[in-house]
């Protein structure tokens, strides 16, 4: 295969996928970096799977190129591209056992019956799953299943990996797990990961960059915090972590322009009427309207001057539930950092 | 499982069960009788109780070179009926399941419909198309004939394994490497053999003792159960009748258990990997 080892893992190039009237993926430019680990987050029908499935090969480009490592795969059949899957249903084959399911790659790829053993013993240690390969899928956990699924591709040692909401089944618990272990496997075997999800607490903990889809377009890339700190568009602001958006008038009163802003609900200072505020803070008077005591924290309801609520979140240093509650009605200055401020657009 | 799951049932009134068991005799027992004819001495006559036992009738059975042929040519056809319509139906599944045409829902009425159309409709419409083309009647004409019913059972029962198979299971497949041969081998093939199964079974069993659709497209041929059909005119060979309507019960009877034993245990098992 033609192959440039300095060319972006995966390249997008102004790449659409039309279903009828639909445009499911909307020119979209993309570059994703050898090694990263790499999360396309987005609500249902934002075109991140459907950039998935284009990647894989299950799925054709209405226009545009996709290229892998330099070279143009986009109208290479999925069992020709170095790329595998870790599907959401994990699609193992019920008729194989663990060690079959797991050698399958190497089976079609006619590798020695020795060397496919040895390899299914490592791949299985890497994922925990030592001396699993005589079961069926159907005697596995659904946490078992995500491994087998997951040493299924990585057996082939592919130039990229797809992951393909791997964990939606998964209870909190095991998913939170499962986030952790994913992150050391993609260290260990250094492989360019891509992983799609809806949930942007799983991409924020996972990514080196995401990047968030709306409406087959995406509207920001950047690493987590860049996502979360910085977002460009309202509809970031909105769909990773919640956030407070200020626009029109009351903008204009607190930062001296009507362009909206959003701020982040920890950020915000909830403080007495006479507090002085600093230099480079900014304030704004309210009432509290609605008090949730969530014992990690709690979240003020404040009604800001000029109409609008502001959600506050302060974590519970000191207090407890009854003197969080007690705030109810009273009076506060909401204040903030300066630099705290996002802007986007409008 | 029956018996698992009948305990918590409630049981079921007098009346019902005599008349459940009334129909079960109604359909069963002219079986046995046919059977127990096959061993009575007297052969124009049907008396009760047997006025003695003997099994020559299977020996004569045996030496009639007629009854061989017939026997040979319902096998034969049975045998390459099921063949075409493994294939076929396979395909016209697999069609109808993974692609989405223009009149596929038209496509699974129309390869629905032989097996709902009565036999003789069937039959005419065979004959004069048949006719009309100028193909001679022959042993390949009863094979399309028996196709036409063939290809639905095995058709059904084959989309309705793939409708309950993940579908992802085949983009795994090739994901992983593997060409469409390679899928179809190794992941397709193995996920609908059992479905294959009883679907051959059955068409096989359907072919075996057709006998309108046969009638119509046969030329000079004739089949099992068209030879069972001129020994009614024969009083003096009933016993022999006998013999040979046994060793058809047996002949479908089997196909049939096996096919039903094959589906219920393929979805027993099925049921744990969803």
């Amino acid at each position: 295969m033609m192959n440039n080892p300095s060319a972006p893992a995966i390249q997008f190039d102004q790449v659409s996928r039309h279903f009828g009237e639909v445009k499911a993926v909307d020119q979209v430019d993309l570059e994703i970096m050898d090694g990263e680990f790499f999360s396309m987050l987005g609500p249902s029908g934002s075109g991140k799977t459907t950039c998935l499935r284009m990647i894989a090969g299950f799925d054709r480009p209405t226009s545009g190129k996709i290229r892998l490592y330099g070279q143009d795969v986009s109208n290479l059949p999925p069992y020709d591209r170095d790329v595998n899957t870790v599907f959401q249903d994990y699609a193992l084959f019920p008729h194989m056992n663990v060690g079959d399911n797991i050698a399958y790659g190497l089976m079609v790829k006619k590798v020695a019956k020795e060397e496919r053993v040895r390899r299914v013993d490592e791949i299985l240690e890497l994922v925990q799953l030592t001396g699993f390969a005589g079961r069926k899928p159907s005697q596995l956990s659904g946490g078992q299943r995500q491994r087998v699924a997951l040493a299924r591709a990585l057996i082939n040692h592919p130039k990229v990996l797809l992951l393909d909401e791997p964990l939606g089944a998964l209870d909190l618990k095991l998913r939170q797990q499962m986030q952790v272990e994913l992150k050391a496997i993609q260290k260990r075997v250094g492989i360019t990961f891509i992983f799609v999800t809806h949930d942007q607490e799983e991409a924020i903990t996972m990514s080196d960059r995401i990047a968030v889809f709306n409406q087959g377009k995406i509207e920001q890339i950047g690493s987590p915090s860049d996502v979360y700190e910085r977002p460009s568009s309202a509809f970031v602001a909105g769909f990773v972590g919640t956030s407070n958006l200020v626009k029109g008038e009351v903008a204009k009163r607190i930062t001296g322009s009507e362009q909206t802003f959003s701020i982040r609900p920890e950020k915000i200072h909830l403080g007495s009427v006479r507090d002085k505020s600093a230099e480079d803070m900014v304030s704004i008077d309210g009432v509290v309207r609605d008090v949730i005591y969530l014992g990690l924290y709690t979240r003020y309801l404040v009604e800001i001057e000029g109409g609008g609520d502001l959600v506050v979140i302060e974590q519970n240093l000191k207090t407890t539930s009854m003197e969080v509650l007690s705030a109810k009605g009273q009076k506060v200055k909401l204040s903030w950092q300066k630099d705290h401020i996002s802007r986007v657009g409008g | 499982m029956p018996s698992k799951s009948s305990d918590n049932l409630p049981k079921a009134p007098l009346g019902l069960t005599l008349a459940a068991l009334g129909t079960l005799l109604f359909l069963h027992v002219p079986m046995w009788i046919i059977f127990l004819y096959t061993l009575t001495p007297d052969e124009t006559t049907y008396t009760f109780p047997l006025p003695g036992f003997t099994t020559k009738w299977f020996g004569v059975a045996l030496q009639r070179a007629d009854l061989w042929r017939s026997l040979t040519l319902s096998m034969q056809v049975a045998a390459i009926a099921t063949l075409a319509a493994l294939i076929l139906g396979t395909l016209a599944a697999a069609a109808v399941y993974r692609s989405n045409f223009f009149g596929r829902e038209s496509i699974s009425f129309l390869l629905v419909l032989p097996i709902a159309l009565p036999g003789i409709v069937t039959g005419i419409a065979l004959r004069t198309a048949i006719g009309g083309l100028d193909i001679p009647f022959s042993f390949w004409t009863i094979v399309i004939g028996h196709a036409t019913f063939c290809v639905v059972v095995v058709y059904n029962n084959v989309l309705a394994r793939f409708r309950r198979t993940s579908g992802t299971m085949i983009e795994a497949s090739m994901d992983l490497g593997a060409n469409s041969f390679q899928t179809f081998r190794y992941v397709v093939l193995p996920n609908i053999a059992t479905a294959l199964l009883a679907g051959g079974m059955l068409a096989f069993a359907l072919s075996f003792d057709e006998v309108i659709v046969t009638t119509f497209t046969a030329g000079q041929q004739t089949t099992l159960p068209i030879w069972i059909f001129g020994q009614l005119s024969r009083p003096r060979d009933r016993p022999v009748t006998n013999v040979v309507a046994t060793i058809v019960i047996l002949i479908t009877f089997l196909p049939i258990f096996f096919a039903q034993k094959i589906s219920a245990e393929a979805s027993d098992t099925e049921g744990e990997t969803k």
